[in-house]
């Protein structure tokens, strides 16, 4: 850990010339990034060949870059465990759990579209605050229950909807499960963002106390679930009126 | 005692049946992909020991593989698997009801309980959880009992199991190789001085003298890094250091804990724009079917582009005052 007070680096970009050019060049990797998504490449490929041509231009060897992309890749691997849903949420849908779904919130009446993704939102977001964020998730309950259920609540209107409106509806859901997340998780004080913070502060010799942290994010978790429940209910009331002109007007606007 | 490691021995396992069905299936290209990611999740332990000793070869090796996966990944195309028939399906739903939501919420359940009272359980003197990561171990076992619930609530044979997670993981594909892979880059990027260039780069471009100009730019990079990264905590020490330590905190004064908070959260904006941010916004493209790569993000921008005005205002008015 550094102590305070201790040198800083000299500000290397008032090298000249070349050094300076040096200093830039690994950000090739990200121009890389940048136009392999943007043509629309497979985007693992683009990914490691980012990673490849970013170690190139800092000078590393190619064994340096390919132990780097190893290891960094291995040390991830948790990124994983959603994996492991699938077995069971594959037995339970082969056995009709996605149509049962639908077919019970079909049958609650006053359980709008609108209703079920804000009280998703809400619930997504205090669990994440109490530090619950693996309870739910896209594997785990996006797919096979909130997704089948907003489609059926958005059904309500008395017709189905269309396939563009289908996947509007499922891209929906699983935007309402990612603002959930990301905007409780930073309120939470013993994992993940708050701790990362007061790590770095104390690094720098500035100690802060966790929870002072994780109260200044509350305003925007509450303007995260403001602005996120009004765009529901407009969404709501686009997906009410059956016909394929609304998306083409949503398609137009965007 | 449970750790994270028996749960990645998990994934492998999972991943090298799916790769032997696909074997079987003379689906060669899946076959190879799953396996050499078997490998890869499997062996994890030791290449990271292998490299905390100064021996460099498993790590490459490692580098290698996952180079044979992203050769692989253009030909994981989505073949068509057989699923079970909707009637047959429907009749089911009907059957069952209820009862088909058990296991599903065994899931969030377990995972809670391990969460909440998992440092607790002790069986003969020892710990039944490893502290480290020990929601992590909780949402793997909260798995297994859900598989066996759910294959005890639909009477279907164990093997079924495999089948039908084999069935989702392959409909995934690539997408869900892409976070892992994004994290390697993380590392190499860090490694290579792409932080600090792009740190660098703001604070040549912004007057430093004035304090909105410095706080624009502050929650501006952090999108823009948060984007570039496809996460906020790799974006967050660059402008901290670049931008937020020296300019924000030493030159105008601004309140640490605030900034910390509303930087982050402001980071997080940029999460909702990326398809860099994989597991988020392209991995449930891939679960829910969505025609269009983009069609996640394209549900949540708004929100994000709102919320990222809320944050600069909020940040500029409250950063100085306390």
């Amino acid at each position: 850990m550094r102590a305070r007070g201790s040198p800083r680096q000299p500000a290397r970009h008032d090298l000249p010339g070349m050094t300076t050019l040096l200093h830039y060049l690994p950000l090739l990797g990200v121009l890389v990034v940048v136009a392999g998504f943007a043509l629309r490449f497979n985007p693992v490929p683009v990914v490691v060949v980012a990673g490849i041509v970013s170690g190139l231009a800092a000078g590393k060897s190619i064994g340096d870059i390919l132990a780097l992309i190893g290891t960094s890749f291995v040390s991830e691997r948790a990124l994983l465990l959603f994996v492991l849903t699938l077995p069971a949420i594959g037995v339970l849908e082969r056995a009709g759990l996605r149509e049962h779904a639908r077919n019970w919130i079909a049958s609650l009446r006053s359980l709008t579209f609108p209703r079920l993704l804000i009280a998703y939102l809400g619930l997504r977001q205090i669990l994440s605050m109490l530090g619950l964020t693996s309870v739910a998730g896209q594997a785990q309950t996006v797919r096979p229950l909130l997704a089948p259920m907003a489609e059926a609540a958005a059904e309500k209107r008395g017709a189905p909807l269309s396939p563009e409106e289908r996947n509007d509806v499922r891209a929906f859901s699983a935007a309402t499960d990612n603002i959930g997340l990301f905007f409780g998780e930073d309120v939470f004080i013993a994992l993940g963002a708050v701790l990362l913070i007061q790590g770095f502060y104390a690094q720098h010799g500035i100690e802060l106390q966790p929870l002072h942290i994780a109260l200044w994010a509350l305003p925007t978790a509450i303007a995260a679930f403001i602005i996120h429940a009004i765009r529901t209910v407009l969404f709501g009331r686009r997906i009410a009126r059956p016909g394929p002109q609304a998306a083409r007007v949503e398609q137009a606007a965007d | 005692m449970l750790t994270i490691e028996q749960a990645y021995w998990l994934i492998a396992l999972f991943l090298a049946g799916t790769a032997i069905l696909n074997l079987r299936g003379r689906r060669w290209s899946h076959a190879a992909f799953w396996g050499v990611l078997a490998v890869l999740i499997a062996g994890g332990k030791f290449v990271l020991a292998a490299s905390a000793a100064h021996n460099a070869l498993p790590a490459q090796l490692a580098g290698v593989c996952v180079i044979a996966l992203a050769a692989l990944s253009p030909r994981m195309t989505r073949g068509n698997l057989s699923e079970r028939d909707t009637a047959e399906r429907e009749a089911d739903a009907l059957r069952l009801r209820h009862k088909l939501f058990g296991p599903a919420l065994l899931i969030p359940l377990v995972t809670l309980l391990v969460a909440l009272f998992g440092a607790y359980i002790v069986v003969g003197g020892v710990h039944l959880f490893d502290p480290t990561r020990m929601t992590l171990t909780g949402l793997a076992l909260a798995c297994v009992a859900a598989l066996i619930a759910a294959l005890w609530v639909t009477r279907a044979r164990p093997l079924a199991g495999l089948s039908e997670g084999r069935r989702l993981l392959d409909t995934l594909g690539w997408a869900a190789l892409l976070p892992l892979t994004l994290a390697a880059l993380g590392g190499v990027f860090a490694a290579t001085g792409v932080g600090t260039a792009v740190a660098d780069l703001v604070r040549l471009l912004i007057p430093v003298n004035s304090a909105l100009a410095c706080v624009v730019a502050f929650g501006l990079g952090m999108v823009l890094f948060t984007v570039i990264m496809g996460n906020a905590f790799a974006a967050f020490p660059v402008l901290m250091a670049g931008i937020g330590i020296p300019l924000l905190i030493h030159q105008h004064g601004a309140n640490p804990a605030i900034l910390g908070a509303l930087g982050m959260v402001t980071g997080y904006c940029g999460t909702l724009f990326t398809p860099m941010a994989a597991n988020f916004n392209i991995v449930p493209v891939a679960l829910l079917e969505l025609p269009n790569q983009n069609d996640v993000i394209r549900a949540q921008w708004k929100t994000g582009a709102l919320l990222l005005v809320v944050n600069l205002i909020l940040m500029y008015l409250l950063i100085f005052r306390f």
